[in-house]
């Protein structure tokens, strides 16, 4: 049984080895409440980490603040050691809840996403096409792209963020509205990302996902780190309160 | 007088044999109309894409100055243009008053700002959706200003459509800078004013009928293609 500080576990690397994102201290406030207080964490390169939460922990807060759509209000973001600036973010990419989609064809979608990378002509073709060969979506390339289902737009979404080659995937809970097989799909493009060495960061709330995608995890609890480490670990054998009752289905307050 | 289903009879005779007169006259207002509203589109449209989908100092002040240029009154625009023009006035030696050209002017400054604050709105909405999505790809400036105004491109024609209304259906700046001279600066409102005051009605009832059937017209066009837009789910 471990002592009560273990509760919120200290400022501590998910695991060991050079950290590809890190945050240090990172704060954020807002109308008076602390969303995010003091989170510290280091990514680590070509890994799957999982960020768990009850809903309000501030998971998808820390995610925009990891990506830099948030600025902080204290503590900061750093990108191989360097603070997070504009051609650091072009190395992340992040697809959100709700697929924000162009209202253009899904191809245009692509190519849009494309030339503001400063591709253009015949190398933007090809990584148009293997795009669309990710997501499965060569067929529809000419639809109108808010016209597919929610599991094809979140597919399209993703096959977006991949074709701009980011060094780190974020995901906010991509699956969260979607049916099994869309689902499933889901996770077989995040998991081949991680196969040709992208690493993710994959906010979720379904504990299921969590195990099958998750390599590190770390969980939030009311805008702390309550716990991180292995992924069997955190889900199997948590020693946090907030972590063992919601893993376990119990409240937490 | 005549009675007025004479009157109705004559202006569709008019209309009908596609009277030369009448055709001069409604070929002149469509083209300072169209020629105005195209330039007002391509000042007010970036112009309201810039503060629509950004912030910087200055710009509440932008967007209040551009309402209530919304609702300027034609004959005050027309009046400055005249002044501008006049020999007297700055723009004098370019000898433009009482031509066509001073009309598209005047009718030019009317519609930008309606077509520059009605496309603040339309893009200040359509951002709020892309600007993290923009963000996190990278967008630059340049880059989010034309991609926003071609994702709200048949939004943006209903705004264009707003601006060519105000403008074909405005008679004080033309009258003014215009002079509604015969055959030279004689547009379908501008003459319906003269011919009304002439007791001369059946061309003014004519081109009455024409100027309603316009603005029908091209409603009813611009409504077809936002449905088509709409079902593409482009709008």
């Amino acid at each position: 049984m471990r002592d009560l500080a273990g509760d919120i576990a200290a400022a501590e690397p998910v695991t060991a080895g050079p950290a590809l994102l890190e945050a240090r201290g990172l704060t954020f406030s807002s109308a008076g409440a602390w969303l995010i207080d003091d989170v510290s964490l280091a990514i680590a390169p070509g890994r799957r980490t999982v960020i768990l939460g009850a809903n309000g922990a501030g998971k998808s807060l820390l995610l925009r603040l990891l990506h830099g759509l948030e600025r902080p209000s204290a503590g900061r973001v750093l990108h191989h050691g360097r603070p997070l600036d504009r051609r650091a973010r072009r190395a992340q990419a992040m697809v959100f809840q709700r697929p924000v989609l162009l209202r253009r064809s899904v191809r245009a979608n692509l190519r849009f996403a494309l030339s503001v990378r400063g591709l253009c002509g015949r190398q933007r073709a090809e990584r148009e096409a293997e795009a669309l060969a990710r997501a499965r979506l060569t067929d529809l390339a000419h639809r109108p792209a808010r016209l597919l289902s929610g599991g094809e737009q979140q597919r399209l979404a993703i096959a977006r963020a991949l074709a701009g080659r980011p060094e780190i995937l974020l995901l906010d809970e991509p699956t969260a509205s979607l049916d099994p097989a869309s689902t499933q799909e889901i996770e077989a493009l995040i998991e081949a990302a991680t196969a040709e060495g992208v690493t993710v960061i994959l906010v979720t709330h379904d504990l299921g996902q969590a195990r099958r995608l998750g390599q590190d995890a770390i969980f939030l609890h009311a805008g702390r780190v309550a716990e991180t480490g292995p992924a069997d670990q955190v889900l199997d054998r948590p020693h946090s309160g907030p972590a063992r009752a919601w893993i376990d289905g119990r409240l937490y307050l | 007088m005549e009675s007025v289903s004479t009157v109705f009879e004559e202006a569709a005779r008019l209309i009908l044999v596609w009277d030369p007169a009448l055709i001069e006259i409604i070929g002149l207002s469509l083209h300072i109309t169209l020629v105005a509203v195209a330039i007002a589109c391509v000042i007010g449209l970036p112009l309201g894409a810039v503060v629509g989908a950004f912030r910087f100092p200055g710009r509440p002040l932008i967007a209040v100055t551009l309402n209530a240029l919304m609702g300027l009154p034609p004959v005050v625009v027309g009046l400055v243009v005249y002044l501008m023009l006049s020999r007297a006035g700055p723009l004098g030696p370019l000898g433009l008053l009482y031509t066509p050209t001073a009309m598209i002017i005047a009718q030019t400054l009317l519609v930008i700002p309606i077509v520059a604050a009605l496309t603040k709105q339309v893009v200040e909405d359509l951002h709020r959706e892309y600007a993290d999505q923009f963000t996190s790809l990278g967008v630059g400036r340049f880059d989010r200003v034309t991609a926003l105004l071609w994702d709200a491109r048949y939004s943006l024609l209903t705004v264009a459509l707003a601006g060519f209304g105000r403008a074909v259906a405005e008679v004080g700046a033309v009258i003014i800078v215009g002079g509604n001279i015969n055959h030279l600066t004689r547009v379908m409102t501008t003459t319906i004013a003269l011919e009304t005051s002439k007791g001369n009605l059946q061309l003014a009832l004519a081109l009455g009928i024409v100027l309603v059937a316009l603005a029908i017209l091209v409603n009813a066009a611009v409504m077809a293609l936002r449905s088509s837009a709409q079902r593409a789910a482009y709008a």
